[in-house]
This record gives C-alpha cells, structure tokens and sequence, in this order.
C-alpha cells in the first residue's frame, strides 16, 4: 500500500454525506488545503462503526487550511490556520 | 444540512458556558462502563460503534441530552442491538432499584 | 443556538429517588455484572482510574519540557514515548502529539464530530469542551472564542486551530512565562493549567498561583 500523497501536496476535500458514519466534518469539505505531514495509516472508522475490520487501513494526513480561506469574516489576522486529520480517501488532487 | 453532531463552523453559535461540574456518580459508572465494554481484553463494543450510536440520536434529544445522557443512551442502544442485553431486561431491573 | 445547561444535572444529594438515566446507569451495570460480562471490583477501579487521571499530569509532562531541552525534542518527536518516560500510562491512547505554542504561534484544540480529548494525560474534557458552542465557533472565529477565555493575542501571532477528527490527540504544549528561570521544575508544574494544555489560556505568571 503506497500513500497518494506526499507532505507539501495541494488537496482539496471531497464533497459528501453517506449515509453512515464518517469523520470529516462539512465544514472543510470542498476547500483546498496542503498537507503536512502523514500520520500512518489506520482502521477506518467508517467500517469500525458498524462492527467491521476496519480494513484496509486508509493513510491518515494532517492538512493545513488558511483560516481566511474558510470564508469567515471574523478572523482578522491573515496568517491564522486550520489543521485537521483527513482519511486520504477523503482528499483529492487540487490540480489547476 | 450538517447532521447534529457535525458542529464546526457556526461562528455565531452564541457564547460559550464556562460553568463547570464534578461528574456525579452515575456519570463516572457511564464512563466506566464503556471504558471497559471497549478495552481491548473485553471488545464487547467499540468506541466508533458508540459514536455512531449518538450520531444517529434524533437532532432535538441529541441537543437536550446532556453528555453522559447520550452515551448512556447510546452504549444501552448498542447493547441491545448486539444482542447482549434486551430492553425488557433492563426495563425490569431498572424498575426495581 | 440553544446550549444545554448542565447545571440542573448537578447530583442532588438529599433525594431517594433515582433520575431515569441513573437507573438505566445503574440497571445496565448491574446486568452486565449478573451476566458475567464485568465484575463490580472492575467498574469500582475504572472509576478510580478516571479519578486518577487528572492535568496534573499533563503539567507534569509539561514542565519537565519547559526544563529539559531534549525531552521537549523527543516529546516533540513521539508524545507517547516521551509520556511514558516519566510513568505515565497512556493507557488505550493510539497516537498522542505535542503542539508548542510560541511567541508567534498559539495553537488551541477542539473535536468539532464528538469530544477527543488527550484522557489519559488531562483526564475528562471540561464541560466547555464538550458544548455545542465551543465546538460550532472555535473553527471559524478561534479569536473570537480565545478573547471570550480572557485571551486576546496580537495580530501578528498566528493562532492555528487543531480540529482532531480521528484517531490523534493532541496536548498543547504552552510557551514558558518570563522570569520563571529560577524556578523548580515542581513549581513550574503549577503555571501549567489544563486550559493553557488545550490552548484557551496561556500557562500562568508566577505570581498568579
């Protein structure tokens, strides 16, 4: 199992709302982040929630978003940041 | 519409309660008890099992329900939906304390 | 947003009568004992060890950091590993990190899905933590929430949001105050607050404790 993506890569969150149990909030779906680092990979909770292995395991990536890029107008300062764990199979290339 | 539990990004959720309690003894039971349903010597459940569970609580219970509320509720769904224990069971016993 | 109040959950010690919740609590533990699943004796020292996990812990972590450049790396490097160092026992905790707040970075944690918190080296969240409220707001207005804990940082400093949806923890390491140098190790475990290890409150000045 190789990882898809590399510290530095530009993603972009993917849009969705299974049915089930899922960890990546709605908030953050749709924008574009870089990753900083890969945490490893682990069971997936998506599966673990309902009793199953949990397998295969997903790679699990630390991403950076720029606050003001959440579209907020509340923070003021331009270098303010998000970091949130993202499941690689809820990330996608952010090519042009 | 983000589901119930989906919380992040509502800036103008309204302030934020500072107020403080000592979790009271049923509270610590609940916590212990799922401590110990999902340590890795019993495996009886697991803790995204029991996330799930509170996720799939209807919107207003999940909102009026305090903390340890929702996960009793949900670690007694969980039981029931394994088979573990029955709801007349614990209908029962809880009638008799 | 309505933002449940805890407050008339609080135990009333006068009373005989049991809540609903307190008998399913109760029921549900007693059944589970009858069918052999677990023993009193278990539940009795899993409530003992959630009382015994306390921020005392992190601040210990915390201060030996503050003196001991080479821990701090190694903390830096694997939380986990660096924890257990000093006996603490990170217990079921799969991946914990350490985040440093410095004089240009703050960094303040939330779980926005449900209510991941470092347990094993803080003990229980706060009731805050767990609220709807911080939750909703501390994303998307984090100076805001910050200024509301009496924290108002300069433009200039980044603040950076750890929303931990997964199966990370993360503790905040908080920046050593000036004119703590002479200071023992032991009392610089006391400047170390569980809000200033989430990242709501920076660690305390000296002459505050």
């Amino acid at each position: 199992m190789s990882a898809k993506f590399q510290p530095g890569d530009s993603v972009r969150v993917r849009l969705g709302a299974p049915p089930g149990h899922f960890r990546t909030p709605t908030y953050i779906q749709g924008k574009t982040g870089s990753v900083v680092a890969r945490h490893g990979a682990f069971r997936n909770p998506e599966s673990l929630a309902y009793g199953g292995d949990g397998l295969p395991k997903q790679f699990l990536y630390l991403i950076r978003f720029d606050q003001p890029q959440l579209c907020n107008q509340y923070t003021v300062s331009p270098q303010d940041t998000l970091f949130i764990d993202i499941y690689e199979h809820w990330l996608e290339p952010a090519g042009c | 519409m983000p589901r119930v539990h989906d919380r992040g990004g509502w800036p103008e959720a309204g302030p934020i309660n500072q107020a403080e309690h000592d979790l009271s003894l049923w509270e610590k039971r609940t916590d212990a008890l799922l401590v110990l349903l999902a340590s890795p010597a019993k495996q009886v459940l697991r803790v995204d099992e029991l996330r799930r569970t509170i996720e799939s609580l209807a919107p207003d219970a999940y909102e009026k329900l305090s903390y340890y509320e929702r996960w009793i509720t949900a670690v007694e769904a969980l039981l029931i939906e394994k088979g573990i224990l029955t709801r007349e069971e614990i209908d029962r016993k809880a009638e008799e304390l | 947003m309505h933002e449940h109040e805890h407050d008339e959950h609080a135990p009333i010690t006068d009373r005989d009568e049991l809540t609903y919740y307190e008998k399913r609590v109760y029921a549900i533990q007693s059944l589970l004992i009858e069918k052999g699943l677990m023993t009193a004796d278990e539940v009795r020292r899993a409530v003992e060890d959630m009382d015994a996990r306390t921020p005392a812990l992190g601040a210990k972590v915390v201060a030996r950091a503050w003196v001991d450049p080479a821990f701090k790396a190694r903390l830096l490097t694997d939380a986990k590993a660096a924890v257990t160092e000093l006996g603490i026992d990170t217990g079921t905790l799969s991946t914990l990190v350490a985040i440093e707040n410095t004089e240009k970075l703050h960094n303040v944690v939330v779980c926005t899905l449900c209510s991941c918190y470092p347990r094993p080296i803080l003990g229980v969240p706060p009731d805050w933590y767990k609220s709807l409220n911080y939750r909703s707001r501390v994303v998307v207005d984090p100076r805001g929430v910050l200024k509301e804990f009496g924290l108002e940082l300069e433009q200039e400093i980044e603040v950076r949001v750890y929303d931990s949806t997964a199966d990370i923890r993360y503790l905040v390491i908080p920046a050593r105050p000036a004119g703590t140098e002479g200071l023992s190790e032991e009392d610089l475990a006391r400047l170390v607050t569980r809000d200033s290890m989430i990242g709501v409150a920076k660690a305390r000045m000296p002459d505050q404790y």
